[in-house]
């Protein structure tokens, strides 16, 4: 039902776990703190780094003086939630694996040390580990040669350790929630989506599937069409806060006849799912059309796991009118149209015709 | 009967962060709500008395305030099903 699980040939591996003694560095550092980087190994940190894949630690070290080594390398920033302690490596895998929410078929892990491989092969049958002995076959390896990324793709690392930090934040803000939304400074753009937008936007087709009204996904070629047609507006939304931009976070298909806009697709990424993007955009839609005299109609396609947006669509004052072809058709009377919320800043990017009558 | 109520208002508060809150605010309109709540609540409300949340219920009036999942409870006629260890 969901044709966007593709099985690729090769399955592609979204995060590294290095080893560090004698895999990143040559040398214990529990028995001697001279260690020598691996030039091959920093070259590797680098390229994944690039190709958009997330890289983390599993070692068996005392966690503080190896992050200090770490850092020395000019490499810390480099992992995310590293692993370093004396537990059992596929202990810290698997804690890696809830955070980064990754499964752990889509890990690689390299160490020098056959006994690790295997304790982490064997409670973990579907992760791919390589021999950190000869790194540079991994330059080429298949698993680790990622598909044209795009700009959000590449900047991946950073925006999970934005996202760390607003973790971190949101936690020790302990106050009230709506006090730790405030303090964010959420500034939310939407913009009429450009030739630029698509790969993006193609992405998020692809990889949304709770926070998606439809669950279909659309070729590249298919939202150029909408971009150039007269009868679409295909509108893409940014998020950004204190710590950083999200990146583009949501996609809005918009088909428009003189009286009756209808929303043919809606996905924001999960990403974002606790900030209430969600029902900021259908009202902000809402108020567009009411201000414009225009019906505002939305479509649904249900399956296993978008009812999260069955309940956006209705707590945005969305009704079930119809449907047809497993298509189910909601219209919004525009008679309970809600302000953004005050610790969301609105932007507007121009060209953005949907939105010109507010400004 | 109260014991509905305490329990709609601990998963609240367990969200909001926070017991400064009357009954019958209206969390949706002030911003504090977002989709990830909206589904913990159905899901909280579905599961914890026994119901099931239809479309036609699936109004925000019902879902707004303490005091608006409360009544909803009632008129759907259900009673907890556990104690309050949400």
């Amino acid at each position: 039902m969901i044709a966007n699980d593709v099985a690729q040939s090769a399955p592609k591996i979204k995060c590294v776990v290095w080893d560090l003694d004698n895999t990143i560095w040559n040398g214990i550092l529990a028995e001697n703190d001279a260690v020598h980087l691996r030039p091959d190994a920093l070259q590797l940190i680098k390229e994944f780094d690039r190709r958009g894949i997330l890289q983390s630690i599993a070692s068996k070290n005392e966690h503080d003086p190896a992050m200090e080594k770490l850092r020395s390398f000019g490499l810390d920033e480099f992992f995310l939630y590293p692993q370093i302690s004396w537990e059992r490596k596929s202990t810290g895998i698997r804690r890696l694996s809830k955070s980064l929410d990754v499964p752990v078929d889509a890990f690689g892990f390299i160490d020098d040390d056959p006994f690790e491989r295997d304790e982490v092969l064997n409670t973990f049958p579907g992760i791919q580990t390589f021999d950190a002995t000869d790194l540079g076959v991994l330059f080429a390896a298949d698993a680790l040669v990622s598909k044209v990324t795009t700009e959000d793709g590449r900047r991946r690392r950073l925006m999970y350790q934005r996202d760390i930090k607003r973790k971190q934040a949101e936690e020790e803000a302990g106050a009230d929630n709506s006090d730790f939304l405030s303090s964010l400074g959420l500034v939310l753009t939407i913009s009429r989506a450009s030739e630029e937008d698509l790969d993006r936007a193609e992405e998020l087709t692809i990889r949304t599937h709770q926070l998606n009204t439809t669950g279909r996904a659309y070729s590249r070629e298919e939202l150029s069409g909408f971009i150039n047609s007269h009868t679409h507006e295909l509108l893409i939304t940014g998020l950004e806060d204190k710590y950083g931009p999200y990146g583009r976070v949501g996609l809005l298909l918009l088909e428009c006849h003189p009286h009756l806009w209808t929303i043919q697709l809606f996905l924001t990424s999960c990403r974002v799912i606790s900030r209430g993007i969600g029902g900021v955009l259908l009202h902000w839609l809402a108020a567009r059309a009411k201000a414009r005299g225009v019906r505002l109609q939305g479509t649904f396609v249900p399956n296993d796991r978008n009812r999260i947006m069955w309940i956006t669509y209705h707590f945005a004052n969305f009704r079930e009118i119809g449907s047809s072809s497993g298509v189910v058709i909601l219209a919004n009377d525009l008679s309970r149209v809600q302000p953004v919320p005050s610790y969301i800043a609105l932007q507007l990017e121009a060209p953005c015709p949907i939105g010109r009558t507010e400004r | 009967m109260d014991t509905e109520r305490r329990q709609i208002r601990s998963f609240f508060a367990q969200y909001l962060r926070s017991e400064d809150f009357d009954d019958a605010d209206d969390v949706f309109t002030s911003g504090r709500m977002n989709s990830l709540f909206a589904i913990q609540l159905v899901l909280f409300v579905e599961k914890q008395f026994s119901l099931t949340v239809d479309s036609q219920d699936l109004d925000v009036r019902n879902f707004s305030s303490v005091d608006a999942v409360y009544n909803f409870v009632l008129r759907k006629g259900a009673v907890s099903t556990r104690q309050a260890s949400v």
